[in-house]
């Protein structure tokens, strides 16, 4: 049976949208999106890391299992990389089209993102 | 104190402390749950004091 | 998990919210400027001392930079510096009277990468305006707006300070931001600057702080700087902002002659912490100095601890206790729960700072819309 966290859970190929910088702090980091000035905070020096490494790897949970992440831990991570592809900070590779901003998907599938 | 422990004695305190430290445990990890709500926040940057 | 706001009190590496005041030379002679502008600093950045700031901007990564002045635009380096920015990686945000948004100025600000306008006026009419900004001050605002429509800019934002001449105009402002497509900005009447003299007859009543406490929380579109959380003592509700006072943690100002101080609205010896010329720049500044180190401390709520609403009002924005003479560990000069008005009728008006420095020109504002 799904969860709501696995209803919103990204699947495939993710990666941090080009127009976006991390800035370390004490907490993670800031990450700002140059085009639609947007602020997240990510507060985390985990959910960092695994940021800076999720294109490599062929989907989120790949990378979290990679990146030694507590399986307790996977929910709010995931709900984290949902909230950030949310305001366009993560984009999906491999050939499909950008998400354009806060456009609802036509199709689940496609981007990744059940809506 | 006991300067001799009973076998019985020795296993209660052995029973109790095994019991703290799954308590320990478990709410450790629900604190690691709990810790893991809110991984990112969103603020917006006119929502800081600035005159621009 | 602490609060996200209680870590920003500790400081970050490098800010979120720089002002940066380009010049003080202004064309304009607003009643309450809180540079108090008009005429040029003869010790005012160099083109080059000013792209080294720039580039100590892109290495400690701040995003962007809000430039004012003063008339930011009256620099004649102003596009060589913005084009620095924005090469640089530092998205540039500027306030402007409008005077120098020509139809040709417009088209080529709407060709500038990463740069966000904001243009001030103060009231919906150019009479309310003028009677702050000085004859002819509205209709130059405005043709900049419609010069920047012309150009296909795209959305700017129009930045209003509110007092007690313009609180009847909400709605109007708020037409006037439809109009254009453009976002509204109101924020809060300091006593800094030039708004030393004029606060007391122009600040808001209480009455209006809750007229406009209410009309914002029906409308969050409504951008405020996070400039009105002493408000939020009125109700169950916050304003949308981190409702926190930032300075020295996550916002700070430089000025004309690069002195770094705690933020835009301290324009004080109390509150300056260092200068950019000084060894180690703005980042050894930002980093660490004594001012700042002190502001990232834990700051006692004082007066204000006894009192209930503490948590949602913070006890007010510093700026406005310091130029009104009041302790910094009390409260606001406007007080919602009215805690702020013994201490000001107490206060000797020759005992309140005056701004270190004051670069206004000589020749007063006439007051109301007479034609010079």
């Amino acid at each position: 049976m799904q969860t709501t966290a696995d209803d919103q859970a990204l699947v495939g190929r993710w990666r941090l949208h080009p127009r976006v910088a991390l800035r370390p702090e004490p907490f993670g980091a800031l990450a700002y999106h140059y085009d639609n000035r947007r602020l997240n905070f990510l507060r985390s020096p985990d959910l960092v890391a695994l940021v800076e490494v999720l294109e490599s790897h062929q989907s989120p949970r790949m990378a979290f299992d990679a990146q030694g992440i507590d399986a307790r831990r996977w929910p709010a991570f995931q709900r984290a990389l949902t909230a950030l592809a949310a305001s366009d900070f993560l984009q999906p590779v491999d050939g499909r089209a950008a998400q354009p901003q806060a456009t609802p998907n036509s199709s689940p599938d496609e981007a990744g993102i059940a809506t | 104190m006991e300067s001799e422990p009973t076998v019985e004695a020795e296993q209660t305190e052995i029973a109790e402390v095994t019991q703290v430290a799954e308590t320990d445990e478990r709410t450790s990890s629900d604190e690691l749950l709990v810790e893991e709500e809110l991984l990112v926040e969103e603020i917006s940057i006119d929502g800081m004091c600035g005159v621009y | 998990m602490t609060a996200l706001t209680d870590e920003l009190k500790l400081g970050l590496d490098a800010p979120i919210c720089l002002t940066w005041e380009l010049t003080y030379a202004c064309n304009l002679a607003c009643i309450h400027c809180l540079s108090s502008s008009g005429r040029r600093d003869p010790r005012e950045l160099s083109t080059a001392e000013a792209k080294a700031v720039i580039d100590e901007m892109r290495d400690l990564q701040v995003f962007y930079v809000n430039i004012g002045g003063g008339e930011p635009m009256i620099r004649p380096d102003f596009y060589e510096l913005i084009d620095h920015a924005t090469t640089n990686g530092v998205g540039v945000k500027f306030s402007t009277n409008g005077s120098r948004i020509t139809a040709d100025g417009a088209r080529r600000l709407a060709e500038t990468p990463y740069t966000d306008i904001q243009i001030s006026i103060d009231g919906a009419d150019e009479a309310t305006n003028d009677a702050v900004r000085g004859p002819g001050s509205f209709a130059t605002a405005r043709a900049a707006m419609d010069h920047l429509a012309a150009a296909d800019f795209g959305q700017f934002k129009i930045s209003v300070v509110m007092t007690r001449e313009n609180i009847g105009q909400l709605d109007g402002f708020e037409a006037l931001a439809d109009h254009y497509g453009a976002e509204l900005r109101l924020t809060r009447l300091r006593p800094s600057g030039r708004g030393v003299d004029s606060w007391h007859r122009l600040h808001p009543t209480q009455d209006q702080q809750l007229q406009l406490y209410r009309w914002l929380l029906d409308r969050p579109g409504v951008l405020t700087g996070d400039s009105f959380f002493h408000l939020n003592a009125l109700g169950e509700e916050n304003l949308p902002g981190l409702n926190l006072c930032g300075a020295g943690r996550v916002v700070c100002l430089i000025d004309p002659v690069g002195d770094v101080y705690a933020c835009p609205f301290v324009l004080h010896d109390e509150f300056r912490a260092g200068n950019v010329r000084d060894p180690g720049g703005f980042t050894a500044v930002w980093r660490s100095s004594e001012l700042f180190s002190e502001l990232r401390e834990p700051q006692s709520a004082g007066a204000c601890a006894s009192c209930g609403q503490f948590d949602a009002c913070q006890g007010g924005c510093m700026a406005a206790k310091f130029f009104t003479g009041l302790p910094l560990d009390g409260p606001d000069p406007e007080c919602v729960s009215g805690h702020g008005e013994a201490p000001l009728a107490s206060v000797d008006a020759g005992a309140r700072p005056q701004p270190t420095s004051n670069h206004s020109r000589p020749v007063p504002v006439a007051l109301g819309p007479t034609r010079v």
